[in-house]
C-alpha cells in the first residue's frame, strides 16, 4: 500500500509520454464513477437506479422534484394548488422551456407523460405511482389539472422521481438510447461499456449550471476504482463500492470521504409464509439474537445505521425501536423452546450478491448458530434471487436493502414476498395513503413502525450507508441519496 | 486445396447449428425473468406482463428458438432486450476493443515467446536453457489480473504513463486509444508468451532430433542453420494451433483484465447480459464467439495445409 499512499509526481519520462493525455480534471468538467451502468437511459422504462443516476434532474426533469433532504421542489412546475378535498391538483407550468431536441414544452407534453405511464401497456417500473390518477387535462398551455380517486399523502413526492420524469412525444420512444429532456445538462454520447457524456444546456430556462460537460464512467471493479481515484481519472464516486478503501482516501488530503444515508433498508428477509417462520416467537427469537453492530462492523467497515423497523433513520417520522427485542440468548433460547424447537432447527438463506448481503449472511449465520439455528448459505444472482425469492417465495430468509423511499407499504401487501398478512397494519397504511395532514401522517407511520417491529416480520439490520468518495475542491455533491439520482445541477469547482 | 477446404467448411456448418441450439435451450432453464430483472420489485403484474410481451417472452420456447434461428440467417443477431439496441450493434462496439486488444496481446506474446523458446532450444540443457523455462514457469504461474494490477499501480497510479482503465474510442482520437490498451495488452500476452515459450521448445527439441536435421547437419549446415532452415518451420505446427486456441481465448475469455482495467470488451458485454438476464445478447454473442473460434480454428486447419503438404493430400505425417 506503501506505493499507493506515496504522493507522486509526475516524472519528466511520464510528462515526456503523456504530452497528449488528459490527467486531472478542468474547472468546469468533471468525471463521475459509477459502478453499475445503466441498461438504457429511460428512467420511465425501468427499474435500474444506474438510469437514475445518470439522468435525473441532469437531463429529465419531473413536475416536481426532490431536493438533497428528501424536501419536494418546484421543478417544471413552479407552482401548484390543491383543491379543499386534496383531490385536484393545478399545476402552473415553466414558460419557455425546451426540449433538447429544441420542441416546446408545454401542458401537453405533461398530459401525454402521465397518460403513457398509466396506460394499460404502459412498462414504467413504478406505475403504482400514476394508479391513483383519474384525469390529467391541459387546462391552458402552461396549466395542468390532475385528478385522483382518493387523497394522496405523498403524490407530489412520487411525482417528482425519476419515473415521473416528463417527456416528449416526439423523442419518447427513443429517449432509451437518445435521452431527451429539458433538464440543464443535454446527452451527448453513450459509448456502451465504457462511459456517458453530457454538457451544459445552453438553452435551459433557469439557474444555469456550473459544469460544462459531465462524464459518467462505469467501473465495476472495486480494485479499479480506487486505481482510477488515486490516478485522478475519476473525480469522484457517489457512492464508493468498497468500504474498505476508504481508510486509504481519508487520509488522502486530495479527497473527501462523506458518509451519508441511502433510503436502503437492508434487512433479513423472512418468509412469514412458511413454517417455522410463521410462529411469531420464532422470528422474536431471531430478532433477540441479531447483534445489528456487529454486522454493520463485520460486512460494511461499520458505514451503516442500527435500524428497528424498516424505517429511515433520517426521516422525520422515525421512531427509535432499536430496543424492541434487545439482545438476549437466554430469551432467544426460551422463546424458540415455547414455540416447539428446543433444540433449533436447520433452514437456508439465500443471498444475493452485493457485499452486504453475501458478508452479512455469514454473520448472521454465526449469531443464529448460538440459539441452534443452523443455516445453509446458498449464494445467488439477482435474476433467480428475484425467481426464487422474490416470485415463487420458495425461500426461508434472506438478506436485502429495500432502496425505494418511503416503502413501509410493501408490508400491507400479503402477496409480498414476506407473505406478512395482518389487517390492523393494512388498515393503517390504507388511512395513511389517504392521509394528507402531517401531523397525522406522522402518528400514522409510526404506529405502523411499531407494529412491524413488535411483528419481528424481518430482522431489521441497518439503513445502507452513502459513502461518497471525491476531489477536495469538489463542492455540491450530495450527502445522502434521498431519491436515486446523482444531481450535479449544483455541483461545482472551488479551485 | 479447395476440396480440403470445402470438407471442412461443411464441419462448421453442422456445428454451428447444432451449438446454436444447445447456447438457446441452456440458457432457457437459466431461472430468472428479464422483464422483472429490467422493471425491479416494485414493479405491478401488469408492467411486467405487457413488457413480457412486448419482448416476445410469452411465446414458446420453440417458436422464440426458430424465431432467433431465422433471425440468424438473415444475418439478424437480434435485439437486447435490456438496452434495446441491436445485438449486433453492441457487439460491433465491444469489438473495437476486444479484437485490437486480442491481436496486439498476440503479437505481443509472439514476438517474445518465440524467440525465447528458440533460444532455450539452442541451448538446451545449458543454464541459459534452464533460465529460460524458469523465466516461463513464473510467467505461466502469475495470474494475468494479479500482473494487470501491479501494472497499474505502476505504469498509471504512481508514475502515470498509462491511464488506469477506461477506453478512448478509436473515433475521438487514435493515439489515445491505443494507449489505453497498452496495459492491458502486456498483462494479456505475458502468460500467452510463456506458454508459447515452453510449445515452441518442446517443439524445436523434438524436431532437432528428426533424420532430415542430422542429414541437413551432414550436409555442411551449422546447427544455427539447421534451425532456421528446416527446425522452425516443422516445429511451428504445434505452435499454430496454441496460438488459434490463444486467439479465441483472448477474444472473450479476458473478462478478468477487461475488469481490471474497466475496458468495454466484450467479455463485460456477456457477463452483464447473463446477470441482467439479457438472454438475446447473450445467446447471440456466444453464437458468434463460437463461429470466431471455429473460424479460427479452420484458418489453422488451412495453414497447417500450407506448412505441411502431406495433410492436404491426406497422407498421414509419419509417412514422410
Amino acid at each position: 500500500m506503501q506505493i499507493i499512499e506515496k504522493p507522486f509526481k509526475k516524472s519528466l519520462l511520464a510528462a515526456m509520454v503523456i504530452g497528449l493525455s488528459t490527467i486531472g480534471a478542468f474547472a468546469s468538467e468533471i468525471t463521475v464513477g459509477m459502478v453499475l451502468e445503466p441498461p438504457h437511459l429511460d428512467p420511465t422504462a425501468g427499474a435500474a437506479a444506474a438510469i437514475d443516476e445518470v439522468v435525473y434532474a441532469n437531463i429529465f426533469e419531473g413536475l416536481t422534484r426532490i431536493d438533497q433532504n428528501g424536501a419536494v421542489q418546484p421543478s417544471l412546475a413552479t407552482s401548484w394548488t390543491i383543491s379543499d378535498d386534496g383531490m385536484t391538483y393545478i399545476f402552473s407550468l415553466k414558460t419557455g422551456a425546451t426540449f433538447h431536441d429544441g420542441t416546446g414544452f408545454d401542458a401537453d407534453d405533461v398530459v401525454f407523460t402521465f397518460n403513457r405511464a398509466r396506460a394499460a401497456d404502459s412498462t414504467n417500473a413504478q406505475k403504482g405511482i400514476f394508479a391513483p390518477i383519474t384525469s390529467v387535462n391541459a387546462v391552458g398551455p402552461a396549466t395542468v389539472e390532475i385528478k385522483i380517486a382518493q387523497p394522496q399523502g405523498d403524490f407530489l413526492f412520487n411525482i417528482g422521481r425519476g419515473d415521473a420524469v416528463i417527456v416528449a412525444p416526439e423523442s419518447a420512444d427513443t429517449n432509451q438510447s437518445n435521452p431527451v429532456g429539458t433538464g440543464p445538462f443535454k446527452f451527448v454520447r453513450w459509448d456502451q461499456g465504457s462511459r456517458v457524456i453530457l454538457e451544459k444546456n445552453a438553452n435551459y430556462k433557469g439557474k444555469s449550471v456550473a459544469l460544462d460537460k459531465a462524464t459518467f464512467v462505469f467501473i465495476s471493479d472495486p480494485n479499479a476504482a480506487q486505481n482510477a481515484m488515486l490516478a485522478g481519472e475519476v473525480d469522484g464516486f457517489a457512492n464508493f463500492p468498497a468500504p474498505e478503501a476508504l481508510t486509504i482516501f481519508e487520509a488522502d488530503p486530495r479527497f473527501q470521504v462523506v458518509r451519508g444515508s441511502t433510503e436502503g433498508e437492508t434487512i433479513l428477509s423472512t418468509n412469514n409464509g412458511k413454517a417455522p417462520f410463521n410462529k411469531l416467537k420464532v422470528r422474536q427469537a431471531i430478532a433477540h439474537v441479531l447483534d445489528r453492530q456487529a454486522i454493520i462492523d463485520g460486512a460494511m467497515f461499520g458505514y451503516g445505521t442500527p435500524i428497528g423497523s424498516h424505517f429511515a433513520p433520517h426521516h422525520p417520522f422515525y421512531v427509535d425501536l432499536l430496543n424492541t427485542y434487545p439482545r438476549d440468548i437466554e430469551k432467544a433460547k426460551a422463546l424458540l423452546a415455547e414455540a416447539g424447537y428446543p433444540d433449533g432447527f436447520k433452514a437456508t438463506i439465500k443471498l444475493p450478491p452485493p457485499t452486504y448481503a453475501r458478508r452479512g449472511g455469514q454473520i448472521i449465520a454465526a449469531q443464529l448458530r448460538e440459539i441452534g439455528i443452523e443455516l445453509e448459505l446458498i449464494n445467488v444472482e439477482w435474476g433467480q434471487w428475484l425467481e426464487d425469492v422474490f416470485k415463487t417465495k420458495n425461500y426461508d430468509l434472506s438478506i436485502v436493502s429495500h432502496v425505494e423511499p418511503f416503502d413501509i407499504g410493501i408490508y400491507a401487501n400479503p402477496d409480498y414476498y414476506f407473505q406478512y398478512d395482518n389487517v390492523v397494519f393494512q388498515a393503517i397504511i390504507e388511512k395513511l395513503n389517504v392521509t394528507a395532514d402531517e401531523t397525522k401522517r406522522k402518528q400514522l407511520a409510526q404506529a405502523a413502525q411499531r407494529i412491524l417491529a413488535e411483528d419481528a416480520v424481518n430482522g431489521y439490520l441497518f439503513q445502507l450507508a452513502k459513502t461518497g468518495v471525491w476531489s477536495a475542491n469538489l463542492e455540491g455533491m450530495w450527502p445522502n441519496s434521498p431519491v436515486e439520482g446523482n444531481d450535479l445541477t449544483a455541483v461545482r469547482w472551488t479551485n | 486445396m479447395i476440396g480440403f477446404a470445402a470438407k471442412r467448411l461443411f464441419g462448421v456448418a453442422v456445428t454451428l447449428v447444432v451449438a446454436a441450439a444447445i447456447i438457446f435451450f441452456l440458457l432457457d432453464i437459466l431461472p430468472g425473468d428479464p422483464a422483472r430483472f429490467m422493471l425491479g420489485i416494485n414493479a405491478t403484474d401488469d408492467a411486467v406482463a405487457a413488457l413480457r410481451t412486448e419482448l416476445g417472452l410469452d411465446q414458446s420456447a420453440f417458436n422464440r428458438f426458430f424465431i432467433w434461428l431465422f433471425g440468424l440467417f438473415r444475418g439478424d443477431l437480434g435485439i437486447s432486450f435490456s438496452q434495446r439496441m441491436p445485438v449486433s450493434q453492441l457487439m460491433a462496439e465491444r469489438l473495437q476493443v476486444s479484437l485490437p486488444l486480442a491481436v496486439g496481446a498476440l503479437v505481443l506474446s509472439t514476438l517474445i515467446g518465440l524467440p525465447i523458446g528458440i533460444f532455450a532450444a539452442q541451448n538446451r540443457g545449458k543454464l541459459s536453457d534452464s533460465l529460460a523455462m524458469i523465466l516461463a514457469q513464473v510467467g505461466i504461474a502469475i495470474p494475468n489480473f494479479w500482473f494487470a494490477m501491479l501494472l497499474v499501480i505502476a505504469f498509471a497510479v504512481t508514475w502515470r504513463i498509462f491511464p488506469p482503465g477506461g477506453f478512448v474510442p478509436w473515433g475521438e482520437n487514435p493515439l489515445l486509444a491505443i494507449r489505453s490498451l497498452v496495459l492491458p495488452a502486456v498483462a494479456l500476452a505475458l502468460p500467452q508468451a510463456a506458454i508459447l515459450a515452453r510449445v515452441m521448445r518442446t517443439a524445436l527439441v523434438d524436431v532437432m532430433q528428426a533424420d532430415y536435421i542430422r542429414t541437413a547437419r551432414a550436409k555442411g549446415l551449422t546447427k544455427g542453420q539447421a534451425i532456421w532452415r528446416h527446425g522452425v518451420r516443422n516445429a511451428l505446427l504445434p505452435v499454430l494451433t496454441i496460438m488459434g486456441l490463444q486467439f479465441a481465448f483472448l477474444i472473450a475469455g479476458t473478462i478478468i483484465v477487461e475488469n481490471v482495467f474497466y475496458l468495454p470488451g466484450l467479455g463485460r458485454l456477456i457477463f452483464s447480459a447473463i446477470s441482467a438476464r439479457d438472454l438475446i445478447v447473450v445467446r447471440s454473442a456466444i453464437l458468434v464467439l463460437v463461429a470466431m473460434v471455429i473460424l479460427v480454428m479452420f484458418l489453422v486447419d488451412l495453414a497447417y495445409a500450407l506448412v505441411d503438404p502431406r495433410i492436404r493430400t491426406g497422407a498421414s505425417r509419419d509417412d514422410g
